[in-house]
Protein backbone atom coordinates (compact mmCIF):
# COMPACT_ATOMS: atom_id res chain seq x y z
CA UNK A 1 0.00 0.00 0.00
CA UNK A 2 1.77 3.31 -0.77
CA UNK A 3 2.51 5.52 1.70
CA UNK A 4 0.46 8.96 1.08
CA UNK A 5 2.46 11.89 2.28
CA UNK A 6 0.81 13.19 5.79
CA UNK A 7 -0.49 16.54 5.70
CA UNK A 8 0.97 18.01 8.58
CA UNK A 9 -2.54 18.84 9.82
CA UNK A 10 -3.51 15.76 10.51
CA UNK A 11 -5.02 13.86 7.36
CA UNK A 12 -3.18 10.28 7.97
CA UNK A 13 -2.18 8.15 5.21
CA UNK A 14 -3.20 4.36 5.98
CA UNK A 15 -0.52 1.72 5.66
CA UNK A 16 -0.81 -1.94 7.05
CA UNK A 17 1.12 -1.55 9.68
CA UNK A 18 -0.61 1.81 11.07
CA UNK A 19 -3.53 1.46 13.50
CA UNK A 20 -5.47 4.90 11.89
CA UNK A 21 -8.69 4.09 10.03
CA UNK A 22 -8.86 6.28 7.39
CA UNK A 23 -8.59 5.49 3.75
CA UNK A 24 -7.97 6.93 0.54
CA UNK A 25 -11.53 7.25 -0.54
CA UNK A 26 -12.37 9.37 2.57
CA UNK A 27 -12.55 12.99 1.96
CA UNK A 28 -9.57 15.00 3.48
CA UNK A 29 -11.22 15.82 7.10
CA UNK A 30 -8.36 16.82 8.35
CA UNK A 31 -7.39 16.48 12.40
CA UNK A 32 -8.96 19.38 13.73
CA UNK A 33 -12.08 21.09 14.97
CA UNK A 34 -13.37 24.11 14.39
CA UNK A 35 -16.82 26.42 15.50
CA UNK A 36 -18.28 29.59 14.66
CA UNK A 37 -21.49 30.96 16.31
CA UNK A 38 -23.28 34.41 16.59
CA UNK A 39 -24.65 35.57 19.25
CA UNK A 40 -26.50 39.17 20.27
CA UNK A 41 -23.82 41.79 19.26
CA UNK A 42 -20.65 39.77 17.68
CA UNK A 43 -19.23 36.30 16.60
CA UNK A 44 -17.34 33.85 18.86
CA UNK A 45 -14.98 31.58 17.04
CA UNK A 46 -13.37 28.64 18.17
CA UNK A 47 -10.73 26.26 17.46
CA UNK A 48 -8.69 23.42 19.21
CA UNK A 49 -5.15 23.14 19.27
CA UNK A 50 -4.09 19.76 17.97
CA UNK A 51 -1.93 19.20 14.97
CA UNK A 52 -0.45 15.64 14.38
CA UNK A 53 1.21 13.42 12.08
CA UNK A 54 0.41 10.24 12.30
CA UNK A 55 -0.04 9.57 16.14
CA UNK A 56 2.13 12.11 16.64
CA UNK A 57 1.05 15.10 18.37
CA UNK A 58 3.45 17.47 16.77
CA UNK A 59 2.26 20.51 17.67
CA UNK A 60 -0.40 20.28 21.11
CA UNK A 61 -0.73 24.36 21.58
CA UNK A 62 -1.30 25.45 17.82
CA UNK A 63 -3.50 28.67 16.69
CA UNK A 64 -5.55 27.31 13.80
CA UNK A 65 -7.13 30.81 13.38
CA UNK A 66 -6.03 33.72 11.39
CA UNK A 67 -7.60 37.42 11.80
CA UNK A 68 -7.96 38.14 7.89
CA UNK A 69 -9.24 42.45 8.85
CA UNK A 70 -9.74 44.48 11.96
CA UNK A 71 -13.78 42.33 12.03
CA UNK A 72 -13.17 39.18 10.92
CA UNK A 73 -11.32 35.96 11.68
CA UNK A 74 -10.85 32.96 9.90
CA UNK A 75 -10.87 29.55 11.27
CA UNK A 76 -8.75 27.05 9.20
CA UNK A 77 -8.83 23.55 8.85
CA UNK A 78 -8.25 21.11 5.96
CA UNK A 79 -5.05 21.45 3.69
CA UNK A 80 -2.93 23.57 6.04
CA UNK A 81 -0.67 24.97 3.20
CA UNK A 82 -3.58 25.83 1.25
CA UNK A 83 -5.33 27.75 3.83
CA UNK A 84 -2.28 29.82 5.18
CA UNK A 85 -1.97 30.81 0.92
CA UNK A 86 -5.70 31.93 1.30
CA UNK A 87 -5.71 33.52 4.06
CA UNK A 88 -2.21 35.45 2.70
CA UNK A 89 -3.90 36.47 -0.16
CA UNK A 90 -6.86 37.32 1.31
CA UNK A 91 -4.74 40.10 3.89
CA UNK A 92 -3.18 41.46 0.94
CA UNK A 93 -6.21 42.09 -0.94
CA UNK A 94 -8.10 43.33 2.04
CA UNK A 95 -5.35 45.89 2.78
CA UNK A 96 -5.23 46.55 -0.79
CA UNK A 97 -9.09 47.86 -0.81
CA UNK A 98 -9.39 48.75 2.48
CA UNK A 99 -6.97 51.93 1.61
CA UNK A 100 -8.67 52.39 -1.93
CA UNK A 101 -12.29 52.55 -0.12
CA UNK A 102 -10.54 54.27 2.89
CA UNK A 103 -13.07 52.05 5.57
CA UNK A 104 -12.68 48.78 7.04
CA UNK A 105 -13.81 45.88 4.41
CA UNK A 106 -17.77 44.39 5.62
CA UNK A 107 -17.26 40.34 6.63
CA UNK A 108 -18.83 39.20 3.51
CA UNK A 109 -16.82 41.27 1.53
CA UNK A 110 -13.37 39.71 3.27
CA UNK A 111 -15.24 35.99 3.23
CA UNK A 112 -16.23 37.15 -0.42
CA UNK A 113 -12.31 37.00 -1.78
CA UNK A 114 -11.84 34.07 0.31
CA UNK A 115 -14.59 31.90 -1.67
CA UNK A 116 -13.24 32.99 -4.86
CA UNK A 117 -10.06 32.27 -4.36
CA UNK A 118 -10.97 28.62 -3.48
CA UNK A 119 -13.61 28.72 -6.52
CA UNK A 120 -11.35 30.24 -9.09
CA UNK A 121 -8.69 27.52 -8.07
CA UNK A 122 -10.76 24.32 -9.09
CA UNK A 123 -7.81 23.01 -11.05
CA UNK A 124 -5.51 23.13 -8.67
CA UNK A 125 -3.77 19.92 -6.95
CA UNK A 126 -5.03 18.10 -10.33
CA UNK A 127 -8.77 18.62 -10.71
CA UNK A 128 -8.79 18.43 -6.79
CA UNK A 129 -9.00 22.17 -6.41
CA UNK A 130 -7.77 23.57 -3.09
CA UNK A 131 -8.53 22.00 -0.01
CA UNK A 132 -9.25 24.75 2.08
CA UNK A 133 -11.55 24.26 4.41
CA UNK A 134 -13.05 27.68 6.03
CA UNK A 135 -14.78 29.18 8.28
CA UNK A 136 -15.08 32.88 8.59
CA UNK A 137 -16.73 35.53 11.19
CA UNK A 138 -17.25 38.79 12.42
CA UNK A 139 -19.14 41.68 12.95
CA UNK A 140 -19.67 44.87 11.05
CA UNK A 141 -21.90 47.74 11.31
CA UNK A 142 -23.84 46.82 8.54
CA UNK A 143 -25.14 43.94 8.67
CA UNK A 144 -23.69 42.76 12.28
CA UNK A 145 -23.02 39.62 13.49
CA UNK A 146 -22.11 37.05 10.44
CA UNK A 147 -20.91 33.63 10.12
CA UNK A 148 -19.98 32.34 6.78
CA UNK A 149 -18.68 28.65 6.16
CA UNK A 150 -16.58 28.51 2.85
CA UNK A 151 -15.75 25.05 2.23
CA UNK A 152 -13.26 24.11 -0.68
CA UNK A 153 -14.90 23.96 -4.07
CA UNK A 154 -15.96 27.35 -3.66
CA UNK A 155 -19.46 26.99 -1.72
CA UNK A 156 -20.07 29.96 0.46
CA UNK A 157 -22.85 29.74 2.94
CA UNK A 158 -24.17 32.44 5.46
CA UNK A 159 -25.47 30.43 8.85
CA UNK A 160 -25.92 31.47 12.28
CA UNK A 161 -23.57 28.67 13.35
CA UNK A 162 -21.15 26.24 11.86
CA UNK A 163 -18.51 23.64 12.73
CA UNK A 164 -15.48 21.72 10.45
CA UNK A 165 -13.16 19.59 10.57
CA UNK A 166 -12.57 16.08 11.54
CA UNK A 167 -13.97 16.29 15.43
CA UNK A 168 -17.10 18.15 14.13
CA UNK A 169 -18.72 15.11 13.13
CA UNK A 170 -19.24 14.51 16.68
CA UNK A 171 -21.33 18.07 17.83
CA UNK A 172 -23.59 18.56 14.84
CA UNK A 173 -26.53 17.27 16.99
CA UNK A 174 -25.09 18.83 20.41
CA UNK A 175 -24.95 22.44 18.12
CA UNK A 176 -28.45 21.77 16.52
CA UNK A 177 -29.44 21.18 20.01
CA UNK A 178 -27.79 23.79 21.70
CA UNK A 179 -27.68 26.81 19.61
CA UNK A 180 -30.30 29.69 20.64
CA UNK A 181 -30.45 33.30 19.13
CA UNK A 182 -29.74 36.34 20.61
CA UNK A 183 -27.46 34.31 23.40
CA UNK A 184 -25.18 37.11 25.21
CA UNK A 185 -21.74 36.90 25.00
CA UNK A 186 -20.84 34.67 27.77
CA UNK A 187 -23.18 32.53 26.73
CA UNK A 188 -22.07 31.91 23.15
CA UNK A 189 -18.19 31.54 24.63
CA UNK A 190 -19.15 28.72 27.29
CA UNK A 191 -21.02 27.23 24.01
CA UNK A 192 -18.72 27.16 21.86
CA UNK A 193 -16.02 25.98 24.34
CA UNK A 194 -18.41 23.22 25.67
CA UNK A 195 -18.83 21.76 21.88
CA UNK A 196 -14.99 21.93 21.24
CA UNK A 197 -14.49 20.14 24.76
CA UNK A 198 -16.84 17.66 23.70
CA UNK A 199 -15.36 17.01 20.41
CA UNK A 200 -11.85 16.46 21.80
CA UNK A 201 -13.09 14.08 23.89
CA UNK A 202 -14.14 11.49 21.35
CA UNK A 203 -12.18 12.71 18.56
CA UNK A 204 -8.34 11.83 18.52
CA UNK A 205 -7.13 14.18 16.22
CA UNK A 206 -8.63 17.61 18.29
CA UNK A 207 -6.95 17.97 21.40
CA UNK A 208 -5.16 20.39 23.81
CA UNK A 209 -6.66 23.80 24.84
CA UNK A 210 -9.29 26.00 23.58
CA UNK A 211 -8.90 28.66 21.44
CA UNK A 212 -11.56 31.51 21.21
CA UNK A 213 -11.64 34.44 18.99
CA UNK A 214 -14.69 36.70 20.00
CA UNK A 215 -15.22 39.77 17.24
CA UNK A 216 -17.44 42.35 18.02
CA UNK A 217 -17.92 46.09 17.79
CA UNK A 218 -14.96 46.62 19.86
CA UNK A 219 -12.41 44.43 17.69
CA UNK A 220 -11.09 41.11 18.67
CA UNK A 221 -10.75 39.32 21.62
CA UNK A 222 -8.68 36.66 21.91
CA UNK A 223 -8.99 33.62 24.83
CA UNK A 224 -6.82 30.42 25.80
CA UNK A 225 -8.62 27.75 27.80
CA UNK A 226 -6.51 25.34 29.03
CA UNK A 227 -7.29 21.32 29.44
CA UNK A 228 -7.62 22.06 33.50
CA UNK A 229 -10.26 24.75 32.93
CA UNK A 230 -12.32 22.30 31.05
CA UNK A 231 -15.09 19.93 32.37
CA UNK A 232 -14.58 16.67 31.82
CA UNK A 233 -16.92 14.61 29.55
CA UNK A 234 -18.88 11.13 30.34
CA UNK A 235 -15.82 9.02 31.20
CA UNK A 236 -13.19 11.22 31.17
CA UNK A 237 -11.42 12.60 34.63
CA UNK A 238 -10.56 16.44 35.93
CA UNK A 239 -7.51 17.05 34.95
CA UNK A 240 -5.77 18.01 38.36
CA UNK A 241 -7.53 14.96 40.29
CA UNK A 242 -3.99 12.91 41.29
CA UNK A 243 -4.21 9.21 42.55
CA UNK A 244 -1.83 8.23 45.66
CA UNK A 245 1.18 10.14 46.39
CA UNK A 246 2.80 13.60 44.41
CA UNK A 247 5.96 13.18 43.90
CA UNK A 248 8.11 16.22 45.16
CA UNK A 249 8.87 17.13 41.89
CA UNK A 250 5.15 17.53 41.04
CA UNK A 251 5.04 14.91 38.57
CA UNK A 252 8.03 16.15 36.06
CA UNK A 253 11.15 14.87 37.30
CA UNK A 254 13.59 15.76 34.43
CA UNK B 1 -9.54 -38.33 -11.28
CA UNK B 2 -6.21 -36.36 -10.99
CA UNK B 3 -8.31 -33.36 -9.74
CA UNK B 4 -8.08 -32.79 -6.53
CA UNK B 5 -11.31 -32.93 -4.30
CA UNK B 6 -12.97 -29.47 -3.49
CA UNK B 7 -12.15 -28.25 -0.47
CA UNK B 8 -14.91 -28.91 2.88
CA UNK B 9 -16.89 -26.18 3.44
CA UNK B 10 -15.35 -24.04 6.43
CA UNK B 11 -17.89 -23.91 9.28
CA UNK B 12 -18.96 -20.53 10.16
CA UNK B 13 -19.86 -21.69 13.80
CA UNK B 14 -16.93 -21.26 16.45
CA UNK B 15 -15.26 -24.47 17.29
CA UNK B 16 -13.79 -25.62 20.21
CA UNK B 17 -10.15 -26.35 19.91
CA UNK B 18 -7.90 -28.11 22.55
CA UNK B 19 -5.24 -26.25 24.49
CA UNK B 20 -2.09 -26.95 25.04
CA UNK B 21 -0.86 -25.23 28.10
CA UNK B 22 2.50 -25.57 26.56
CA UNK B 23 2.50 -24.28 22.65
CA UNK B 24 -1.46 -22.73 22.82
CA UNK B 25 -4.14 -23.78 21.20
CA UNK B 26 -5.33 -25.33 17.89
CA UNK B 27 -1.49 -26.42 17.49
CA UNK B 28 -0.62 -29.98 17.43
CA UNK B 29 2.86 -31.05 19.47
CA UNK B 30 5.26 -33.25 16.63
CA UNK B 31 4.58 -37.01 18.10
CA UNK B 32 1.62 -36.85 19.35
CA UNK B 33 -0.64 -37.60 16.32
CA UNK B 34 1.29 -39.93 13.78
CA UNK B 35 -1.30 -38.90 10.95
CA UNK B 36 -0.92 -35.59 11.34
CA UNK B 37 2.78 -35.69 11.39
CA UNK B 38 2.97 -38.00 8.09
CA UNK B 39 1.63 -35.16 5.82
CA UNK B 40 4.35 -33.01 6.71
CA UNK B 41 6.86 -36.03 5.95
CA UNK B 42 7.72 -35.14 2.15
CA UNK B 43 8.19 -31.32 3.69
CA UNK B 44 6.21 -29.84 0.61
CA UNK B 45 2.58 -28.40 1.23
CA UNK B 46 0.09 -31.23 1.78
CA UNK B 47 -2.68 -30.76 -0.41
CA UNK B 48 -5.39 -31.98 1.72
CA UNK B 49 -5.00 -30.89 4.82
CA UNK B 50 -5.52 -33.73 7.69
CA UNK B 51 -7.08 -32.08 11.08
CA UNK B 52 -5.47 -34.17 14.12
CA UNK B 53 -8.15 -36.25 15.89
CA UNK B 54 -8.69 -35.57 19.25
CA UNK B 55 -5.73 -32.90 19.50
CA UNK B 56 -7.73 -29.93 17.97
CA UNK B 57 -7.20 -28.28 14.49
CA UNK B 58 -5.02 -25.75 13.66
CA UNK B 59 -6.36 -22.29 12.09
CA UNK B 60 -5.53 -22.38 8.69
CA UNK B 61 -8.15 -24.55 6.70
CA UNK B 62 -6.67 -25.68 3.18
CA UNK B 63 -3.72 -24.15 1.99
CA UNK B 64 -5.46 -24.49 -1.52
CA UNK B 65 -7.48 -21.68 -0.97
CA UNK B 66 -4.51 -19.08 0.07
CA UNK B 67 -5.34 -17.50 4.07
CA UNK B 68 -5.39 -13.89 4.11
CA UNK B 69 -6.44 -14.15 7.30
CA UNK B 70 -3.69 -10.65 8.03
CA UNK B 71 -6.41 -8.48 9.56
CA UNK B 72 -6.93 -5.11 10.36
CA UNK B 73 -7.60 -4.21 14.06
CA UNK B 74 -10.87 -2.15 14.81
CA UNK B 75 -11.21 -1.57 18.84
CA UNK B 76 -7.63 -0.77 20.08
CA UNK B 77 -5.12 0.37 22.90
CA UNK B 78 -2.50 2.42 23.26
CA UNK B 79 0.48 2.67 24.55
CA UNK B 80 1.22 0.38 27.30
CA UNK B 81 4.56 1.30 30.22
CA UNK B 82 6.29 -1.36 32.86
CA UNK B 83 9.25 -0.71 34.97
CA UNK B 84 10.87 -2.54 37.60
CA UNK B 85 11.54 -1.13 41.21
CA UNK B 86 12.65 -2.22 44.39
CA UNK B 87 11.02 -5.37 45.31
CA UNK B 88 8.27 -5.36 43.01
CA UNK B 89 7.09 -4.24 39.19
CA UNK B 90 4.48 -1.83 37.78
CA UNK B 91 2.49 -1.32 34.61
CA UNK B 92 0.39 1.68 33.85
CA UNK B 93 -1.74 2.68 31.21
CA UNK B 94 -4.69 4.59 29.99
CA UNK B 95 -8.33 3.32 30.19
CA UNK B 96 -8.76 4.31 26.32
CA UNK B 97 -10.13 1.79 23.37
CA UNK B 98 -9.36 3.80 19.97
CA UNK B 99 -12.11 2.82 17.27
CA UNK B 100 -10.18 4.47 14.48
CA UNK B 101 -9.80 7.77 15.34
CA UNK B 102 -12.76 8.16 17.54
CA UNK B 103 -12.08 7.67 21.26
CA UNK B 104 -14.88 5.67 21.73
CA UNK B 105 -14.49 3.68 24.93
CA UNK B 106 -13.20 5.41 27.95
CA UNK B 107 -12.97 3.02 30.60
CA UNK B 108 -11.91 0.06 29.60
CA UNK B 109 -9.22 -2.21 31.73
CA UNK B 110 -6.35 -2.60 29.50
CA UNK B 111 -4.15 -4.24 32.20
CA UNK B 112 -5.29 -6.82 34.29
CA UNK B 113 -4.79 -10.06 36.85
CA UNK B 114 -3.49 -13.09 35.55
CA UNK B 115 -3.11 -14.93 38.68
CA UNK B 116 -1.98 -14.19 42.19
CA UNK B 117 1.94 -13.65 40.84
CA UNK B 118 1.36 -11.74 37.40
CA UNK B 119 -0.27 -8.76 35.85
CA UNK B 120 -0.67 -8.46 31.65
CA UNK B 121 -1.28 -5.13 29.70
CA UNK B 122 -2.00 -4.96 26.31
CA UNK B 123 -2.03 -2.72 23.00
CA UNK B 124 -3.36 -3.05 19.99
CA UNK B 125 -6.87 -4.85 18.71
CA UNK B 126 -8.92 -5.19 22.17
CA UNK B 127 -11.18 -8.28 21.15
CA UNK B 128 -8.01 -10.40 20.40
CA UNK B 129 -6.94 -9.44 24.31
CA UNK B 130 -9.53 -10.83 25.35
CA UNK B 131 -9.43 -14.10 23.70
CA UNK B 132 -5.70 -14.17 25.02
CA UNK B 133 -7.15 -13.44 28.51
CA UNK B 134 -9.66 -16.43 27.92
CA UNK B 135 -6.86 -18.87 26.79
CA UNK B 136 -4.92 -17.90 29.94
CA UNK B 137 -8.37 -18.42 32.34
CA UNK B 138 -8.52 -21.84 31.02
CA UNK B 139 -4.83 -22.33 31.61
CA UNK B 140 -5.28 -20.58 35.70
CA UNK B 141 -8.96 -23.14 36.05
CA UNK B 142 -6.30 -25.90 35.13
CA UNK B 143 -4.12 -25.07 37.51
CA UNK B 144 -6.96 -24.36 40.17
CA UNK B 145 -8.26 -27.67 39.34
CA UNK B 146 -5.12 -29.57 39.64
CA UNK B 147 -4.95 -28.53 43.31
CA UNK B 148 -1.42 -28.66 43.60
CA UNK B 149 -0.80 -25.34 44.64
CA UNK B 150 1.08 -24.83 42.22
CA UNK B 151 0.48 -21.50 39.37
CA UNK B 152 1.92 -20.70 36.47
CA UNK B 153 4.95 -18.23 36.88
CA UNK B 154 5.18 -14.73 34.93
CA UNK B 155 8.06 -16.58 32.58
CA UNK B 156 6.31 -19.37 31.95
CA UNK B 157 3.14 -17.22 30.93
CA UNK B 158 5.80 -15.15 28.85
CA UNK B 159 7.03 -18.07 27.48
CA UNK B 160 3.32 -19.38 26.57
CA UNK B 161 2.19 -16.07 24.77
CA UNK B 162 5.68 -15.97 22.61
CA UNK B 163 4.06 -19.79 21.25
CA UNK B 164 0.82 -18.43 20.91
CA UNK B 165 1.73 -15.46 19.24
CA UNK B 166 4.61 -17.12 16.77
CA UNK B 167 2.15 -19.82 16.21
CA UNK B 168 -0.42 -17.61 14.90
CA UNK B 169 1.97 -15.53 12.86
CA UNK B 170 2.64 -18.65 11.41
CA UNK B 171 -0.53 -19.40 10.14
CA UNK B 172 -1.04 -15.38 8.83
CA UNK B 173 -3.52 -15.19 11.23
CA UNK B 174 -1.88 -12.86 14.40
CA UNK B 175 -3.26 -12.12 17.16
CA UNK B 176 -3.06 -7.72 16.65
CA UNK B 177 -1.43 -7.22 20.31
CA UNK B 178 1.69 -6.24 21.81
CA UNK B 179 1.30 -7.67 25.33
CA UNK B 180 3.07 -7.06 28.03
CA UNK B 181 3.86 -8.99 31.35
CA UNK B 182 5.11 -8.41 34.57
CA UNK B 183 5.24 -10.43 37.74
CA UNK B 184 6.94 -11.62 40.61
CA UNK B 185 7.46 -15.48 41.57
CA UNK B 186 10.28 -17.04 44.34
CA UNK B 187 12.36 -13.29 44.26
CA UNK B 188 12.33 -13.49 40.57
CA UNK B 189 10.97 -9.89 39.32
CA UNK B 190 9.93 -10.76 35.65
CA UNK B 191 8.75 -8.39 33.08
CA UNK B 192 9.09 -8.75 29.91
CA UNK B 193 7.08 -8.23 26.53
CA UNK B 194 5.56 -10.22 23.19
CA UNK B 195 4.95 -8.76 19.97
CA UNK B 196 2.26 -9.75 17.29
CA UNK B 197 5.21 -11.70 15.31
CA UNK B 198 6.46 -13.34 18.37
CA UNK B 199 8.87 -11.26 18.84
CA UNK B 200 9.81 -11.27 22.85
CA UNK B 201 12.39 -9.70 25.31
CA UNK B 202 13.12 -9.40 28.82
CA UNK B 203 13.90 -5.91 30.47
CA UNK B 204 14.16 -3.44 33.60
CA UNK B 205 12.04 -1.04 32.02
CA UNK B 206 9.49 -1.91 28.80
CA UNK B 207 7.02 0.24 26.48
CA UNK B 208 4.93 -1.12 24.01
CA UNK B 209 3.62 1.02 21.29
CA UNK B 210 3.95 4.63 21.48
CA UNK B 211 5.50 4.28 24.97
CA UNK B 212 8.73 3.07 22.92
CA UNK B 213 9.22 6.34 21.34
CA UNK B 214 8.43 8.70 24.36
CA UNK B 215 9.07 7.16 27.70
CA UNK B 216 12.04 4.42 27.18
CA UNK B 217 14.14 6.85 26.43
CA UNK B 218 12.60 8.89 30.11
CA UNK B 219 13.55 5.44 31.29
CA UNK B 220 16.75 4.87 30.45
CA UNK B 221 17.31 8.38 32.34
CA UNK B 222 16.02 7.59 35.72
CA UNK B 223 15.55 4.26 36.10
CA UNK B 224 17.33 2.06 38.05
CA UNK B 225 16.35 -1.24 38.77
CA UNK B 226 16.33 -0.94 43.28
CA UNK B 227 14.15 2.62 42.81
CA UNK B 228 11.74 2.72 45.68
CA UNK B 229 8.44 2.17 44.91
CA UNK B 230 7.46 6.40 45.05
CA UNK B 231 10.32 7.05 42.90
CA UNK B 232 9.01 4.21 40.60
CA UNK B 233 5.72 5.78 40.23
CA UNK B 234 7.08 9.20 39.90
CA UNK B 235 8.99 8.88 37.54
CA UNK B 236 5.99 6.45 35.52
CA UNK B 237 3.94 9.59 35.99
CA UNK B 238 6.08 11.83 34.47
CA UNK B 239 6.39 9.32 31.66
CA UNK B 240 2.44 8.68 31.57
CA UNK B 241 2.60 12.51 31.58
CA UNK B 242 5.25 13.19 28.26
CA UNK B 243 3.17 10.11 26.25
CA UNK B 244 -0.42 11.75 26.64
CA UNK B 245 0.56 15.10 25.89
CA UNK B 246 2.28 13.43 22.28
CA UNK B 247 -0.02 10.94 21.60
CA UNK B 248 -3.20 11.30 20.02
CA UNK B 249 -4.66 8.61 21.07
CA UNK B 250 -4.28 8.49 24.22
CA UNK B 251 -6.74 10.20 27.44
CA UNK B 252 -5.52 11.62 30.76
CA UNK B 253 -7.43 8.71 32.71
CA UNK B 254 -4.75 6.19 33.89
CA UNK B 255 -4.43 2.82 36.22
CA UNK B 256 -1.25 1.49 37.31
CA UNK B 257 -0.86 -2.14 38.36
CA UNK B 258 1.87 -3.78 40.64
CA UNK B 259 2.96 -7.07 41.88
CA UNK B 260 5.17 -7.46 45.17
CA UNK B 261 6.73 -10.25 45.97
CA UNK B 262 4.20 -12.34 48.08
CA UNK B 263 1.15 -9.73 47.80
CA UNK B 264 -1.82 -9.95 45.25
CA UNK B 265 -1.29 -7.94 42.74
CA UNK B 266 -3.22 -4.38 42.81
CA UNK B 267 -4.88 -2.53 39.95
CA UNK B 268 -5.32 1.56 41.12
CA UNK B 269 -8.32 3.20 40.55
CA UNK B 270 -8.03 5.71 37.70
CA UNK B 271 -6.39 8.79 37.71
CA UNK B 272 -5.44 11.88 36.22
CA UNK B 273 -1.95 13.87 35.55
CA UNK B 274 -1.44 17.04 35.52
CA UNK B 275 -0.20 18.36 31.84
CA UNK B 276 1.70 21.59 31.11
CA UNK B 277 0.02 24.39 29.19
CA UNK B 278 0.86 27.49 30.62
CA UNK B 279 4.60 28.08 28.41
CA UNK B 280 4.44 31.54 27.50
CA UNK B 281 4.88 30.72 23.53
CA UNK B 282 1.80 29.35 23.80
CA UNK B 283 -0.56 31.97 24.39
CA UNK B 284 -0.26 33.65 21.04
CA UNK B 285 1.99 31.26 19.01
CA UNK B 286 1.05 33.15 15.58
CA UNK B 287 1.69 36.84 16.91
CA UNK B 288 4.86 37.58 14.12
CA UNK B 289 3.60 35.44 11.65
CA UNK B 290 -0.07 35.80 11.17
CA UNK B 291 -1.09 32.64 8.71
CA UNK B 292 1.18 30.19 10.77
CA UNK B 293 -0.15 27.70 13.18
Amino acid sequence: TPLRSTCAQGYVAYTRASLQMETFDEPPKTGTTIVACVYDGGVVLGADTRVSTGIYVSNRASDKMTVLADSTVMCRSGSAADTEAVAKIVRYHVEQIGMERDSPLDVKTVAQISNQINYQNKSANHGAGLGAYMIIGGWDSNKGSQVYSCTAGGNMISTRWTTDGSGSTYIWGFMDDGFRENMTREECEAFVTAAITLAMSTDSSSGGCVRLNTVNAEGIHRKFVKPGELSPAYGELAMTARHGHVGASGGMVL
Amino acid sequence: RGVAAPPPARTMIPTRVTHNPIIGPGVVPMGVDPAYDAQYAKHGAPTRHVASHGNGRPFVVEPATPNTNTQMPYVTGTTVLGMKYKGGVMIACDTLASYGSTKRYKSIDRVKVVNSTTIIGFTGELSDFDYTMTLLNELSTTDFCEDDGKELSPMEIHSYLTRVMYNRRNKFDPLWNSLVVAGVKNGRIFLGMVGMIGQHYEDSHIAAGFGNHVARPLFREKHSDDMSEEDARTLMESCLKACVMRDKSMMNKFQIAKVEEGKAPEISEPFSVATEWNLRSYHNPTEFAPGCW
